[in-house]
């Protein structure tokens, strides 16, 4: 603690704090509705967490995670659906006897596990993510390149899936919230709901605490050389392939946790989730948060959707104004982010600017830090 | 010639029709320093390229300790044992000195040992000795993008050393620096010559002569003459190659 206050990281912890009283205080402070719209924040903050370690770390920006999101919603909503559907003719989910269908397609079968179903929530995503991103990177596609293929796939998904009615009810998407868990609880009623939001809260800061560790060490610094200068890389004896294989598909195997844990608290998995808007939306989250700052991301998430669905409630039309004027905004003004933006000189800057005089305090404490340096 | 660490045999790389490299062949015994020089496009860093595995040649063969390098990927012959410095120094910039260094010492260089381990005593130990060599103790937690240009060129070095690699290959080391750094880091890579195989690209005349050593001369992508700093500068073909260069230049 008292580190922590030496290397000058106090407002970060005072975050934190701030933080993790937020969530415990909102379930007795916030009505469920309110309640439900914050849990399903804290679901894209953890999509938000994967997209900072693919692009803020390792330089790879994404466009598709949408792909992943969605994934792992149809994985829940596949399980829920035939959770709820023992009692229905044949068995199956009601929505196929509209389209003729009368025997279940083999890929659901294997969703009737809870088990399978909560390993596919990640793994599919995360496998998809891995084959899809050794292609790319093993033929060395990067940059503007990569992102646009990423894009193209995702475009790709959202047309098969849109169009499939016979096999996941195509545009209409897969409900969630009447299905019965636990023998009596609907997944849609106020308790399952709360208990949803204290299941994403764990997993944000799970999801936080797994990252931190993976960028804080040497493993981190390669991402982060990655960026920096690839080629350099592979000349030092590393393979950066790999390296960038493994955070694609761990980011996207969050992905697919995030996209299932919206699904049940939004209460439907439809292909609207792999739209090109969405996905691009995950990425702006990130960029106002802070690349680079794990906190960041998932305060970006959370404060940019809540501060839509406020904005959205009030004056209808006006979101996308806004948050395309916020995109602009922060990438000339602020292209490390808000988080970024207080790590660094911005908060002293600003003051000089606005006429309040640096402490003269400042030079003596430079040649106080690098004396410690030295003595270190 | 079954002692040589490292041997080129008749390379050729061609762009286009364009030969940049035309049956080259050459060959260096361990524990050389070897210096490499020719007036420009005359192929020296396309020969580096062909070496570490970034370009493939259209004839020939690379052996490196008695394996042939064709098809190998740049990051495994870097783990065999070759280590390439390039032209502009290229460091990490958002990780600090010491970070640069950990990534070149670290071993094995694969994901799982690099989450679960840590840096070994005896590799931090490394890490402060190949500090001290270029004087970068007092930097080790500055970023190395702050470094300034000589610093960098010195901390790519080690870097390389770090690797501990059989031979390294060094581009036009002294591009940019001060009289006074390139005295240094002449003394620095004689020293490295030691216990490594270092071939050398550059330039600057002056610099080569320092070094007292066997000189190679590339001309249009073929070697004209190899031997001492003097006899190269007494070659009626290599003065010829350097005024037709000079005068094409202007």
């Amino acid at each position: 603690m008292f580190q922590a206050f030496q290397q000058r990281r106090w407002p970060l912890l005072l975050l934190w704090v701030l933080i993790v009283a937020a969530i415990v205080a909102a379930p007795s402070v916030l009505p469920v509705f309110r309640l439900n719209l914050l849990g399903r924040f804290l679901s894209l903050a953890i999509v938000a967490l994967g997209i900072d370690l693919i692009w803020g770390f390792t330089g790879l920006l994404s466009l598709g995670q949408g792909i992943f999101f969605a994934l792992g919603g149809y994985a829940a909503a596949m399980y829920l659906q035939l959770n709820s559907s023992a009692g229905l003719p044949n068995g199956i989910p009601e929505f196929f006897s509209l389209y003729g269908v009368d025997s279940l397609p083999f890929f659901w079968e294997p969703f009737r596990s809870p088990v399978f179903a909560l390993i596919a929530i990640w793994l599919v995503p995360a496998l998809l993510a891995a084959l899809l991103g050794n292609l790319v990177f093993r033929n060395r596609i990067k940059g503007v390149y990569f992102s646009i293929l990423t894009q193209a796939a995702l475009l790709v998904f959202f047309n098969f899936f849109n169009g499939q009615q016979k096999l996941i009810n195509g545009t209409n998407g897969l409900k969630t919230d009447v299905t019965v868990l636990f023998g009596q609880m609907e997944l849609g009623s106020a308790e399952m709901q709360r208990g949803f939001f204290w299941l994403t809260a764990i997993v944000v800061i799970l999801v936080w605490m797994v990252l931190r560790w993976v960028v804080r060490g040497r493993f981190g610094d390669v991402l982060i050389a990655i960026r920096d200068d690839e080629p350099r890389l592979r000349f030092a004896g590393y393979n950066p392939t790999l390296f960038k294989t493994i955070v694609f598909a761990i980011a996207g195997g969050l992905a697919g946790i995030g996209g299932a844990l919206y699904t049940v608290q939004s209460g439907i998995v439809s292909p609207q989730y792999m739209t090109v808007p969405f996905s691009i939306e995950m990425v702006i989250w990130v960029a106002v948060g802070g690349r680079g700052t794990l906190v960041g991301a998932i305060l970006g998430a959370v404060s940019i959707m809540y501060a839509k669905s406020l904005v959205s409630e009030a004056l209808p039309q006006s979101w996308q104004f806004i948050q395309g004027g916020l995109f602009i905004l922060v990438v000339t003004a602020l292209p490390e982010g808000v988080i970024g933006w207080c790590q660094g000189d911005g908060p002293r800057n600003l003051l000089t600017r606005l006429g309040v005089s640096r402490r003269i305090g400042t030079y003596p404490r430079l040649e106080m830090d690098a004396k410690e340096e030295v003595n270190s | 010639m079954t002692t040589a660490l490292l041997e080129l045999r008749q390379i050729s790389v061609s762009f286009d029709g364009f030969m940049a490299l035309r049956d080259l062949n050459l060959s260096l015994k361990p524990g050389e320093l070897r210096a490499v020089i020719g007036p420009n496009g005359a192929g020296k860093t396309t020969f580096l390229d062909v070496i570490t595995g970034k370009l493939r040649p259209t004839e020939g063969d690379v052996v490196f300790k008695g394996r042939s390098l064709l098809g190998m990927p740049e990051h495994r012959i870097a783990r065999f044992g070759i280590g390439r410095k390039f032209q502009s120094p290229r460091v990490f910039e958002n990780l600090s000195v010491r970070e640069n260094l950990a990534l070149a010492v670290s071993l094995p260089k694969r994901p799982l040992s690099l989450l679960t381990s840590d840096l070994t005593a005896t590799q931090r130990d490394r890490i402060d000795h190949l500090m001290e060599i270029v004087a970068l103790q007092q930097r080790a937690n500055q970023m190395a993008g702050s470094l300034s240009h000589g610093q960098k060129q010195w901390l790519e070095i080690v870097m390389l050393v770090g690797q501990a690699p059989d031979l390294l290959l060094v581009d036009e080391p002294v591009a940019g620096l001060t009289d006074e750094e390139t005295d240094l880091t002449a003394d620095l890579l004689k020293s490295l010559a030691d216990d490594h195989t270092v071939l050398v690209i550059e330039h600057d005349m002056e610099f080569i002569r320092r070094l007292e050593t066997q000189v190679t001369v590339l001309h249009q992508g073929h070697v004209l003459c190899e031997g001492s700093m003097d006899q190269i500068q007494r070659d009626p073909g290599v003065i010829e190659v350097y005024l037709g260069a000079t005068e094409e230049a202007a």
